[in-house]
């Protein structure tokens, strides 16, 4: 496992990206997507408490008794999150309420347990940091993609500024109501995980 | 791995959950005062919401020195004086815990799932010509997973809705969390609360409303998928309009208006 850091750091965007590749994280990614600022605010918490959960645990890997590990990534996991949450509600009390639960679900995205367990317990700190940026940025070009689709066919919108004129403005353009909809980000990140692993056929599983 | 004794699960656990609630409490009471605060000027948007003079651009607190805040005393319904209970230490979520400033409700009268209900309770007034125009009122009930909190705005003949927000709740994102959406607070508008007898006449109904009639005029749609939390939301309009609520409130400043007082002169 003695990958560059340049390959840690991009790897996840593309090569192993852990919603296209891994199919991780999913339930956060339906939720948050229909609007590019919430998907962004998302992605800036998922990068941070990933990188840091990370670099935590592997500091402290040799000392987690093997029997107990899982409770106690969890638990610095959540702690991070926590306080991600207090500082949103602190500084950005308008977004924190648009992401409402969210937030606090950070804990249960199964990228930043997927990323601790599978990367963390067995590498240096500097390299687990990396990795966790690494994934929260492959994460975030998924979720920022999604949103922008959902968010400018939806809404007409991109970032809260009008792209395309509704009709119900006076504009030309019908939304499409289906991409208001959580449920439309699975056709999108379908469509995504086809397009990655039709340029990328390594990804693709064999049957 | 041979480097784990029985007891070292236990101690870095232990050792693990000291820091991590240290690093969790310090980071909440540190940014305590910050987080009040917010949710204060979230409070004064959501009435200025409510009241439909909320605008986008301009200082929250330059809209709400428009809003003249009074006590009122809930079971009289009348205003408090200032030096009965002084309104800058007057804190309406933490009255419901003081048992010297409120008292628990009987199973039978508590229809919006209170528990306990304070003795007195802002109001808010908004002035036009010396005249009220608007009332609003805070509301709150249990929906499905937790207290509602929000903002009733009437019209000066105490009646009819200007409008209704929610700006704090636990209900599910997406389902009962729609109490939220604007579209839906929207349906509220010009609806209204008392039947010509004076008693509550008013629906949160599954379906649609009616569209024509006299009934029309006291229903809103229900939320789909979110059928207790509208039973919610129409059970803490009953009981906040109801004689336990603002009823006897709204029927003293009824019978001012009718008289033509002017504000100044209401006390």
């Amino acid at each position: 496992m003695n990958k560059s850091k340049k390959e840690l750091l991009l790897g996840p965007i593309m090569q192993r990206n852990p919603i296209a590749l891994l199919v991780l994280g999913i339930c956060s990614a339906l939720a948050v997507t229909g609007q590019m600022a919430t998907a962004f605010v998302m992605t800036i918490c998922v990068l941070t408490v990933t990188a840091f959960s990370s670099m935590i645990i592997s500091i402290v890997r040799f000392q987690i008794p093997s029997s107990v590990r899982i409770g106690i990534q969890v638990t610095i996991i959540a702690t991070l999150v926590i306080i991600v949450d207090q500082i949103l509600r602190a500084f950005y009390f308008d977004l924190s309420k648009q992401l409402s639960v969210y937030v606090g679900l950070i804990i249960t995205n199964c990228i930043i347990m997927g990323r601790a367990e599978g990367f963390a317990m067995n590498n240096s700190p500097i390299a687990s940091f990396i990795d966790g940026v690494g994934n929260g940025l492959g994460y975030g070009a998924i979720l920022m993609t999604v949103a922008f689709i959902r968010e400018l066919l939806g809404s007409g919108t991109v970032f809260g500024y009008e792209v395309l004129k509704l009709s119900t403005n006076g504009g030309w353009y019908v939304r499409n109501g289906l991409l208001l909809l959580p449920a439309s980000a699975f056709f999108i990140i379908a469509l995504l995980i086809w397009l990655l692993r039709t340029i990328d056929p390594k990804q693709q599983e064999n049957l | 791995m041979a480097r784990d004794s029985a007891l070292k699960p236990f101690y870095s656990a232990l050792l693990l959950a000291f820091v991590c609630s240290f690093l969790v409490s310090s980071a909440s009471v540190g940014l305590h005062s910050r987080q009040q605060a917010n949710q204060q000027l979230d409070r004064q948007k959501n009435i200025l919401r409510a009241a439909g003079l909320y605008r986008e651009g301009i200082p929250v607190a330059q809209l709400f020195a428009a809003i003249d805040s009074r006590i009122i005393d809930l079971r009289s319904g009348k205003f408090v004086s200032v030096k009965e209970i002084n309104p800058k230490k007057f804190d309406q979520r933490q009255a419901v815990n003081n048992p010297k400033i409120s008292h628990s409700l009987a199973k039978s009268t508590d229809i919006a799932g209170l528990r306990r209900l304070e003795d007195y309770s802002w109001v808010y007034l908004v002035k036009k010509d010396n005249k009220i125009s608007q009332v609003i009122l805070p509301i709150r009930g249990s929906g499905l997973w937790s207290m509602m909190y929000g903002y009733l705005a009437l019209n000066s003949d105490l009646n009819t809705i200007r409008g209704i927000t929610f700006y704090e709740h636990g209900e599910t994102p997406g389902l009962g969390g729609e109490i939220e959406n604007p579209a839906w607070q929207a349906g509220w508008q010009g609806k209204k609360i008392y039947n010509q007898s004076g008693k509550v006449d008013f629906k949160v109904v599954k379906g649609g409303v009616k569209t024509k009639g006299a009934a029309a005029l006291h229903q809103v749609d229900g939320i789909s998928g979110a059928t207790l939390t509208s039973n919610g939301v129409d059970k803490l309009l009953h009981f906040w309009f109801g004689n336990y609520g603002f009823k006897p409130f709204l029927e003293r400043m009824r019978r001012r208006i009718n008289h033509g007082r002017t504000l100044t002169s209401l006390n």
